[in-house]
């Protein structure tokens, strides 16, 4: 391995032997190809023919004068297939191909990775494997659909709680047998190094395009940049943009669940302790032994116990914040922001917006705020409608 | 205490490891089935503290892992369960484990308490040899041998680290793949054991996928010097759990044939 893939004392590559070669020789292609001009030049027209990018800043102005302050959000909803995820698997897909790579695998949580992925392999005409924990399964089932419509292989894991940690688990002993010839394409800037590294690479845009579209659009940049945070991909690439000026507070927000008072949550950073799964050293939530927890989470993206490394270096120096809201809040503000602008968020992504209505009464006026609207939530209205029915 | 050196040395023939999961199926059973090993003929044990999320295991050993978490195994009980082991028979134990167990338990702690309860070794399966020496210091300090592994996949260059840093056996992988009985050996192992015995005085033991007295015959023929079996008598466990006389019988009768065909 050429680079340590360290974040402070996190990250790492805690993996089998067997897995070592696999990861050595994506680490070399990626920093290869990420200054091969071809490559870029392909990669760029997907992102943008393709893709949908840029995507636009969005002053939403109702949900503004609801809160008290300036929201904007970052719409990586508008991207084709509904969610940020797409800006990895198009980077990751590319790579793989560039590598001679015929197959594809992935994990997937709230089926938005794993529909990225399909359609990628689609694409590029490579055969895509997609494991999802049997819980996830059946609560994002449009996703599911949507991925075998693609042509992909969707397999059912029923592990544990049947959630993405279980979806992982399989993917990276499937990975085990088959690295000769599959290409794992992680879908969070977690899992061992050089995952953490790429995914942050090719979710980077969104920092990008927001930070220049704050100061075009704005005329300053923002107060504060917040985004949910599951494995941290969506989080990491909005951050990435801003993460050198110092006075731009960054947010992240957590699955609280049913409260972190209780076992059912997702709050990794805001209660987790240090430890190592799935290959990096990293925020866990874990009891005394060190066996991991099963999480609870109204949002399939975020139901999960690990963290990437990076955001757990952001916390220990004191460079990002994270908090978290509970279920009831989240549906409380997907409602508020639907009826408001028209737009429908993903669960995952109304965390963070749940977040800023917390802050209604509480940061001034002129305050600035970036919201990085990851998905959308049609694959969330069936949840929805479930804990709040509507009344015909 | 005897050590991997007194066994291998002492041996014409391959040494038969089984491998348990502690604690599976439960504390009393799981002690049994291991004291039955140890009278049919295991030369060394090859044990694993179960793990919520095992990346390295097959079907067979994750259903053992929940099977022991289910019925209260800790990591502290499977230091008293190892102790237990040592006070029937002074036999090496190589512990097989994921990482985190032993980084929440402090991992010079960790080292000095299953030294003591009489652990020889301690083989990381999600810890290369990249990071290893985030656990030599302490594992020398507790006067541990150490394993590593080595895979069908696994580069010269890799090799040769590994076997620097290896004073207990290698731990060769058999197959591309996680634990798991297989049908037949692969064919690829004779030529890794052939080039791993070229580079390294240290025995070298070959697992994963072993599952009948035919494939152990094989691979002692290809020169291994140790034969671990886990997901077949793990297997055992699990289809006999409502009758432990039959399981006990099983196991023992299963290692006696695997140690008859190593001759
Ligand atoms: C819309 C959306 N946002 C966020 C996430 C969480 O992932 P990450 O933290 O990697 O951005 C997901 C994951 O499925 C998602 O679908």
């Amino acid at each position: 391995m050429e680079l340590k893939g360290r974040y402070g004392d996190f990250g790492g590559f805690y993996v089998p032997e067997v897995l070592m070669p696999a990861l050595e020789e994506i680490e070399q292609a990626f920093l290869k190809y990420t200054k091969d001009e071809k490559f870029l030049k392909e990669l760029d027209d997907l992102y943008k023919y393709y893709a949908g990018r840029p995507t636009t800043l969005y002053h939403a102005k109702r949900f503004s004068a609801y809160v008290g302050f300036d929201v904007y959000l970052k719409r990586e909803d508008l991207l084709h297939g509904g969610a940020h995820k797409i800006n990895n698997t198009l980077g990751q897909g590319l790579l793989a191909k560039y590598m001679g790579k015929k197959k594809l695998i992935a994990e997937t949580g709230a089926g938005q990775h794993g529909l990225a992925t399909a359609m990628i392999g689609a694409l590029l005409g490579m055969e895509t494997k997609i494991f999802m924990g049997s819980t996830d399964v059946v609560r994002q089932s449009v996703n599911v659909h949507k991925m075998r419509l693609l042509g992909s292989e969707v397999v059912p894991v029923s592990d544990g709680t049947g959630t993405l940690k279980d979806a992982i688990n399989e993917a990276l002993r499937y990975w085990t047998a088959t690295v000769d010839d599959t290409f794992y394409l992680f879908g969070t800037a977690a899992g061992p190094h050089p995952f953490p590294m790429i995914v942050r690479y090719f979710q980077s845009p969104i920092g990008v395009e927001a930070r220049e579209q704050c100061i075009n659009q704005i005329g300053r940049l923002p107060d504060i940049v917040t985004a949910c945070v599951g494995g941290g991909s969506n989080a990491i690439g909005i951050f990435s943009g801003f993460i050198n000026d110092k006075n731009v507070r960054l947010v992240g927000v957590e699955g609280g669940g049913k409260g972190i008072n209780t076992k059912e949550h997702c709050a990794t950073l805001c209660v987790g302790k240090v430890g190592v799964l799935h290959g990096s050293k990293s925020y866990l939530l874990q009891d005394s032994d060190g066996q991991i927890s099963e999480t609870e989470c109204i949002s399939a993206g975020l139901d999960y116990p690990g963290v990437g490394p990076e955001h757990s270096h952001l916390k220990d120096i004191g460079r990002a914040e994270y908090v978290n809201v509970n279920d009831e809040q989240v549906l409380d503000v997907f409602g508020i922001l639907t009826r408001m602008e028209g737009i429908l968020p993903a669960l995952e992504s109304s965390h963070s917006l749940a977040w800023v209505l917390t802050q209604k009464g509480k940061l001034p006026a002129s305050t600035a705020v970036v919201v990085n609207l990851s998905g959308r939530g049609d694959k969330d209205i069936g949840i929805v409608e479930e804990h709040r029915p509507l009344k015909m | 205490m005897k050590s991997y050196k007194d066994v291998f040395g002492s041996l014409s023939r391959a040494a038969m490891i089984p491998f348990f999961v502690i604690g599976d199926p439960d504390f009393d059973t799981s002690l049994d089935v291991i004291k039955t090993a140890i009278d049919a003929g295991a030369d060394v044990l090859e044990l694993g503290i179960p793990f919520s999320d095992p990346i390295a295991d097959g079907p067979t050993i994750q259903k053992a892992d929940i099977r022991s978490l289910k019925a209260g195994m800790t990591v502290r009980k499977a230091c008293e369960l190892i102790g237990k082991v040592k006070q029937y028979r002074d036999i090496p134990i190589g512990l097989l484990m994921y990482y985190n167990l032993i980084y929440q338990y402090g991992i010079e702690k960790f080292f000095a308490d299953f030294a003591k309860a009489g652990v020889n070794s301690v083989l990381v399966a999600d810890l290369s040899i990249n990071d290893a020496d985030e656990i030599l210091p302490a594992a020398k300090a507790a006067g541990m041998d150490t394993v590593f592994m080595v895979s069908p996949n696994t580069s010269d260059e890799r090799i040769k680290l590994i076997t620097e840093k290896t004073t207990g056996f290698i731990y060769t992988v058999a197959v591309l793949g996680v634990t798991g009985s297989r049908n037949s050996v692969s064919r690829s192992v004779g030529p890794l054991i052939t080039k791993l015995k070229s580079k390294t005085t240290v025995p070298v033991c070959v697992g994963f996928g072993i599952s009948k007295p035919e494939h152990a015959a094989e691979i002692a023929k290809d020169g291994a010097d140790g034969v671990i079996i886990g997901s077949r008598i793990v297997k055992i466990i699990e289809d006999n759990l409502g009758d432990k006389k039959k399981m006990n019988a099983e196991v023992g009768e299963f290692i006696r044939s695997v140690r008859k065909a190593l001759g």
